[in-house]
């Protein structure tokens, strides 16, 4: 008697947790709402989890699975996000997005060895392009590689196609994100025939008047900027007091916010930036974002950073997880997918125009598709200018294409080299059997 | 002259200006050290604090609205009209003051004759509870601090130079505005510790707080005076840091600039403040002026922490600090 009561006791706890496990999609969020580069992480996490709240409440989840979506707060300090990690890694997590580059070095090898997909979206380490190498790590749709040789494409068309005897400056974070560029613009200084200068800047960044000095001395025609949080309108206020023409001065996505130009005023008008994606409410999905998030009172944080570039990244970053897992249900036939069907679902995604249009986000992200071979996405990205008169971000390009077949060539050195560093013997994964 | 000796020259003016920035933040430290022993861990959240509340003012910002909207579901962001900067930077300092007395009555009261260590790690624990009372209070978004503060290159400087050198040199106009303010606080600072009564009061308990206490004066309202003057210098260095670069959480981070020109200048010496970053700020600025082209850019902060290294190897008590003596 006792043993029955004890099997059902146990036969019912197995039915409550079964589906506990299955009727959810886990989407965790490594997120930074404090410390110094708060205000940066703050809008990305905002718009990521406005997308997934949309899904649950207007589709009811994904192919009818509800999302539920945690947040580990890694306040950008390396340490801290491999903690959130290993606090994850037990709980079904579909995707790790650790939104910080040193965080995804720590983290490649642990979610290598645990099965469980990282998407590192336009940061990261850059020759995770190459899939039979990364089988588990995706950086769609763009690398700083891709970021550093877009810019140089869009100087050229600026300059009749040849930028020989021009001077180009770099102000880096001097961190491992900071450095990425740098094997790019040197090799492009070299095939181009223009003068390279690195300036480094210590972090945080809030005193860079050495390396802006030197810029007013060596007059660069142009000054590219890789840098993040406080660095960024501090730099820009540095160009503004020099008078170095706005114009002229480029940053990548991550030095391309409202929170960069806004406290340089007047003076950031005309600064230039990278964008991969689309920015403000201009798009039908917001229609949908009122009704269903903003409305009823379900939005993330204060809700005061909707529309902006980096809430409209975490969205973007939200969406293309989505429809990563969207893809891996169709793969495998079933709604309840694990992290290695993700995986599956992340390096078959397809991006085009009709599912953007669809999603009502019309033109918001180029069109690419992931393959065993490319992670990477298509590479492309346009060129946005800062109106401070309007206080808005305006796109002056279409998509420009990177140098793509300089970049893998690249990409094969560093992740080859990293295979044998490793022992990694490249191969494309075959799919998850279920 | 050689451009190199102009550029060179150039690079430690403004390692001057910088200095003057650093020596801005420094003073804080030294304030509360001088006056009570206390290494105070919080003194660049209290900048910070400071330039929040100081924002938050000028804009009419409604404090504590996220939190407010969070429990009650309503949209309150601001009250519909704006202070002028002066109304501002009284109400400012009137927060700071009252900050000042929360510290006292709350937390130092409580430590009185504790270890130097004990009232550290307090300070440890104030720096993290202020900075997220600024988080729920004003928001975490990075604001612009206009105080009319003009911003920018100096024309008269760079016409002067040019006149002289036939080179232009660059100051930012922000920087000689903060030259000047630094000095007239130093001006102001000296005059009220020599010439008041409750000056003459923090100088005493500064010497000897037992025989200060001998003859009757109030550490309790040494403690709130000293934490207040921090707390208006604080403001001061939040100005001039947020004009630089926005008012965002980072700004905390500028006490990391105060301690090396701590340690050459001397915790409890407010000329050595001054010096102290004066020196520190030129020397990083000439340091990566002669050897970038050979070690590479960002050695600010590794060279500030080493000269302040070299410095506690040869004099620990730094240029114009007091020589600690303890007899057994």
């Amino acid at each position: 008697m006792r043993m029955t009561r004890m099997a059902a006791v146990v036969a019912a706890t197995m039915v409550a947790a079964g589906p506990a496990l299955a009727d959810s999609l886990h989407f965790p969020m490594l997120n930074y709402r404090t410390g110094p580069f708060a205000p940066n992480g703050i809008a990305f996490a905002d718009g990521y989890q406005d997308y997934l709240t949309l899904l649950n409440e207007r589709d009811g989840g994904i192919g009818g699975v509800p999302i539920r979506f945690t947040e580990c707060e890694t306040a950008y300090n390396t340490e801290r996000g491999v903690e959130c990690y290993q606090s994850i890694r037990g709980d079904n997590p579909l995707i790790i997005q650790p939104l910080s580059t040193g965080i995804t070095y720590q983290i490649i090898p642990r979610a290598t060895q645990d099965g469980i997909p990282v998407h590192s979206m336009g940061y990261g380490r850059t020759s995770a392009v190459n899939g039979e190498v990364f089988n588990w790590v995706f950086n769609y749709p763009a690398t700083y590689w891709d970021g550093a040789s877009v810019i140089i494409n869009h100087l050229l068309a600026e300059n009749d196609g040849s930028l020989a005897g021009k001077k180009i400056a770099l102000v880096y974070h001097n961190s491992a994100y900071g450095r990425e560029p740098i094997p790019t613009l040197n090799r492009l200084s070299e095939e181009l025939g223009f003068e390279f200068l690195a300036l480094g800047v210590d972090s945080p960044g809030q005193e860079q008047r050495s390396q802006w000095l030197q810029i007013r001395r060596e007059r660069p025609d142009y000054v590219l900027m890789w840098g993040w949080g406080v660095m960024n309108p501090t730099a820009i206020q540095e160009a503004a007091n020099i008078r170095f023409p706005m114009n002229n001065f480029y940053g990548v996505w991550w030095s391309g916010s409202e929170q960069d130009v806004m406290p340089v005023g007047d003076g950031a008008h005309g600064y230039r930036s990278l964008a991969m994606h689309g920015t403000g409410t201009d798009y039908p999905i917001y229609a949908d974002i009122q009704n269903y998030v903003i409305e009823p009172g379900l939005y993330a944080g204060t809700g005061d950073e909707v529309g902006t570039v980096l809430y409209s990244r975490g969205l973007y970053a939200a969406m293309l997880a989505t429809e990563a897992a969207r893809t891996a249900q169709e793969i495998h036939g079933t709604p309840n997918i694990t992290a290695a069907m993700m995986r599956d679902g992340m390096a078959s995604l397809e991006m085009t125009e009709e599912r953007m249009a669809a999603l009502g986000l019309p033109g918001f992200g180029p069109e690419f598709s992931v393959s065993c071979q490319n992670h990477g996405g298509s590479g492309a990205a346009m060129i946005q200018e800062w109106d401070a008169n309007t206080g808005t971000w305006n796109l002056i390009t279409d998509w420009i294409d990177s140098d793509r077949e300089m970049i893998m060539e690249m990409v094969m050195e560093d992740s080859l080299a990293y295979a044998a560093e490793n022992d990694i013997e490249p191969q494309c994964l075959e799919r998850s059997g279920g | 002259m050689p451009d190199t000796l102009l550029f060179a020259m150039e690079a430690a003016v403004n390692g001057l200006a910088a200095g003057v920035m650093y020596a801005l933040v420094a003073l804080g430290f030294v304030l509360i050290f001088k006056a009570s022993g206390i290494f105070n861990f919080s003194q660049g959240v209290m900048a910070l604090f400071a330039a929040l509340t100081l924002v938050g003012l000028q804009t009419g910002q409604i404090p504590f609205s996220h939190l407010i909207n969070a429990i009650f579901g309503t949209r309150l962001h601001h009250f519909g009209f704006t202070l002028p900067t002066v109304v501002a930077i009284i109400g400012t300092v009137a927060v700071m003051v009252a900050f000042a007395w929360l510290v006292e009555r709350y937390i130092f009261r409580h430590l009185v004759n504790q270890e130097p260590i004990i009232l550290f790690m307090a300070t440890i624990g104030l720096a993290y509870f202020l900075e997220g009372l600024g988080d729920i209070m004003w928001g975490a978004e990075v604001k612009r601090m206009d105080v009319g503060i003009p911003q920018g290159m100096s024309e008269t400087v760079d016409d002067l130079t040019f006149a002289w050198f036939g080179y232009g040199f660059f100051v930012d106009t922000l920087e000689i505005w903060a030259a000047v303010i630094a000095g007239l606080l130093v001006i102001g600072l000296v005059i009220f510790s020599q010439y008041t009564k409750q000056g003459r009061a923090l100088r005493a308990v500064a010497d000897d707080h037992q025989a200060a206490l001998s003859v009757g004066i109030s550490l309790r309202f040494i403690w709130v005076l000293v934490w207040s003057l921090a707390g208006i210098v604080a403001l001061v260095a939040g100005i001039m840091w947020g004009a630089k670069s926005g008012v965002q959480f980072s700004l905390s981070l500028i006490a990391l600039k105060a301690l090396p020109v701590l340690i050459l200048g001397g915790f409890t010496s407010i000329p050595g403040a001054i010096v102290g970053g004066l020196i520190i700020g030129v020397g990083e600025k000439l340091f990566d002026f002669f050897m970038q082209p050979i070690v590479g850019s960002a050695t600010e902060n590794w060279f500030a922490y080493m000269l302040a290294l070299v410095f506690l190897l040869f004099r620990p008590q730094g240029l114009f600090g007091e020589k600690i003596i303890e007899r057994v």
